[in-house]
């Protein structure tokens, strides 16, 4: 434990503070959850470098700063400073600024019946009994320090319920700010907690949207539980493109019921330490389960992946997709856990990590780990290193395709393997745009027709076009 | 002017010297054949002309269209209209093979001045192209070279040739590999671009590819070194007494 009295006051300060004035500060089970999370979070500080879950990421830098939550009245952005930040054909877009819901930011133009979203905070106020039903039955405190300390601060973030059978076309777009107009004081740090609830058969989008709108440093520790009834199917996007100084944490922890079909995707391309964990138990017969993610790191860039795939149930298929692209500095880290209950039989789990370096500085560490206690199961891994394959680049230049523009449209068909499992829309759209700006600035500073190879058209069928 | 004046040509890979001083002149509208055995440098002389990074050049000098070949990168070679069919097409998956193609032409027409072709335009030549090389238009949405078959592999760089419409076509061992039929599609698509502007030089271990191109001249290439020369007789020459013979009275020559 690398936690200091110091450290651990600091965050005293900030949860008795907290706490006085909260979203639903006067009821005793979310005082009971918020205190027991907290207590859990003071017994075992943060994790080091032993803990086996973290041995590859060191997190003291996030340790030893002393963070503060953000004043509700102290952030002040302006809806032109969010422009660019939408998702076209979203049904709703929530606008969280350093934690705290901006009712002035978001909108809700055109929510379909059926559906329900709500800042979670407001949520507790208006219907505590629906939050409770959920709120802390899923992410588990006990086996994760962010867990707890994020429960003991949980009280904002998105609230999205889907009534069963209802089919909700555009995306939901929860966006995250983090912006640091007092810069004389301490940095800021903010614990989103988002509850996704989808009815049976129901089916829904949900983006979580991380950013900064400025380079100031900041610790965002974020949660969510998802939970998919039966037969519902969900799409899961995990953001991650704050500036070069964020801390950026993320569970993800998600409840599938009988034949539901959840996917998840992360894409992390922003912050200086990130871990994205994802946990999804499938607890219900005949569930599918998509952990699709790319991360792309440049500089220092620290992005470390850990899943955790829990088959509870028998006749349920997972497939784990995440490709890193690391260049200068960059460490990247995938972890991949399985583990297949008793009961959980005719269990199909596959697992594929492939990375590409492009510096003799970057760094991947890559570990599988299976654990199988049922007998008739069927569990594959492999993981790949590779570099930009310079045949293949020899190959496209000779075509006349200048060198930059020919390792650009490499990086993408890379990147695109990660596109190609998301379903083709809105949200699939939002995110090829970000990731082709992001493989264009890795490129920087060696030509300006780089960018000219969208990777939008990249698989620009042409027989469609015809 | 010739098109491509080379002279003395030495070049290297790792360290090991594979060229040993190569004169070769070609003028626009001839085909030029340069046969040989196995590692005598064939395929180096083809690489090192389409600007392979991977290859030194320690010696000599190469006038492309009145420019120093050795000033140019692969990418500018291409777009001065150099085109290397290559002899083991490369597979690129999550690139379109359509999309690569257009995005090729585009980058050499810019190069050029001209204006940018959009799908709408690049389609109907497109298709014509395909039609010519005789192939399924279901390949294109692939990905680069994916699953093709060998011969589907080496008919998809003359198709390449084709809508890039090069000056200077370096066919390395298109051949290999391709049965009757497919030499015969692949030749026709070959002799269709033929013209009196454009030149093209054919690497082949075989006589066969040559009753289908006839080349204007033939080049035998032993151990790094042009050791002679001639018209296209010479390759039924050489598919009689073999390589072999080439050698040896060489040998016979410096010794």
């Amino acid at each position: 434990m690398i936690t200091t009295t110091e450290q651990l006051q600091s965050y005293l300060e900030n949860f008795t503070e907290y706490t006085k004035h909260a979203a639903g500060r006067d009821l005793g089970w979310l005082r009971k959850l918020r205190d027991e999370a907290f207590a859990r979070f003071c017994e075992v500080g943060f994790p080091t470098t032993r803990d086996e879950d973290w041995r590859f990421t060191n997190v003291s830098a996030i340790a030893k700063s002393s963070f503060r939550l953000a004043d509700k009245s102290e952030t002040s952005v302006s809806k032109r400073e969010l422009g660019g930040h939408g998702i076209s054909e979203a049904i709703c877009q929530l606008v969280f600024v350093n934690g705290n819901f901006s009712a002035t930011l978001s909108s809700f133009a055109s929510l379909p019946s059926g559906v329900k979203v709500n800042s979670l905070a407001a949520q507790i106020e208006k219907d505590p009994v629906s939050v409770e039903r959920h709120l802390g039955r899923y992410l588990n405190i006990q086996r994760d320090a962010f867990s707890a300390l994020n429960t003991a601060f949980a009280g904002d973030g998105g609230y999205v319920h889907v009534a069963r059978g209802t089919v909700v076309d555009g995306p939901i777009h929860l966006l995250f700010v983090s912006t640091g107009n007092s810069s004389e004081q301490s940095p800021l740090m903010s614990h989103p907690r988002n509850l996704i609830v989808a009815d049976a058969e129901s089916e829904v989008t949900v983006v979580e949207d991380y950013i900064s709108l400025d380079e100031s440093v900041s610790f965002c520790n974020t949660a969510t539980e998802l939970v998919a009834g039966d037969g519902a199917i969900v799409s899961h996007y995990m953001l991650e493109r704050e500036n070069r100084q964020a801390f950026n944490i993320s569970t993800l922890r998600m409840q599938q019921g009988r034949g539901a079909n959840v996917s998840s995707h992360s894409v992390l391309l922003g912050g200086a330490i990130v871990r994205n964990n994802v946990h999804p138990v499938l607890a219900g017969d005949g569930g599918e389960c998509l952990i699709n993610g790319l991360f792309a790191g440049t500089g220092e860039q620290h992005l470390d992946n850990y899943m955790l795939v829990e088959h509870a149930s028998p006749h349920c298929g997972s497939r784990q997709f995440y490709n890193g692209i690391l260049n200068d500095h960059a460490h990247g880290v995938f972890h991949g856990r399985i583990i297949v209950h008793k009961d959980a039989q005719k269990t199909d789990a596959k697992q594929t990590n492939r990375n590409l370096l492009l510096s003799d500085n970057a760094r991947i560490d890559t570990k599988p780990q299976l654990e199988i206690y049922a007998d008739d199961v069927k569990c594959t891994h492999g993981a790949t290193i590779g570099q930009i394959d310079e045949v293949a680049l020899f190959y496209l230049r000779s075509r006349g395709i200048e060198e930059s523009a020919a390792r650009k449209l490499l990086l993408s068909a890379f990147a695109g393997e990660c596109l190609d499992r998301m379903k083709p829309g809105a949200a699939r759209n939002y995110v090829e745009k970000l990731i082709d700006e992001s493989l264009s600035s890795f490129l920087q500073g060696s030509g300006e027709s780089a960018g000219e190879l969208k990777l939008g058209e990249r698989e620009l069928h042409w027989e469609e076009v015809g | 002017m010739s098109l491509l004046e080379i002279k003395n040509l030495h070049a290297s890979v790792e360290g090991h010297e594979i060229l040993k001083g190569i004169d070769l002149t070609i003028n626009a509208g001839e085909v030029h054949s340069i046969m040989g055995p196995n590692g005598s440098g064939k395929s180096t002389l083809a690489q090192v002309l389409s600007r392979h990074p991977a290859y030194e050049v320690t010696a000599g000098q190469a006038v492309y269209n009145g420019k120093d070949l050795w000033e140019m990168k692969p990418e500018e070679a291409a777009c001065e209209g150099i085109f290397l069919a290559f002899q083991y097409p490369v597979e690129i998956p999550g690139i379109g093979n359509a999309y690569f193609l257009r995005s090729a032409l585009n980058a050499i027409r810019k190069y050029k001045g001209e204006d940018e072709m959009d799908a709408m335009d690049f389609l109907p030549m497109f298709r014509e192209k395909l039609k010519l090389l005789e192939m399924d238009d279901k390949l294109m949405s692939r990905s680069v070279n994916e699953g093709f078959s060998g011969g589907e592999k080496k008919r998809n760089e003359i198709l390449q040739m084709a809508v890039l419409e090069p000056r200077l076509a370096i066919l390395d061992e298109t051949d290999s590999g391709l049965d009757i039929d497919a030499l015969k599609i692949v030749a026709k698509g070959v002799n269709a671009l033929r013209n009196k502007d454009r030149a093209m030089l054919v690497v082949t271990h075989y006589q066969r590819l040559l009753n289908y191109i006839v080349p204007d001249f033939v080049h035998v290439l032993v151990d790094g070194r042009i050791v002679r020369s001639g018209g296209k007789e010479l390759a039924l020459e050489l598919e009689e007494k073999g390589y072999v013979y080439e050698h040896e009275a060489r040998q016979a020559m410096l010794a």
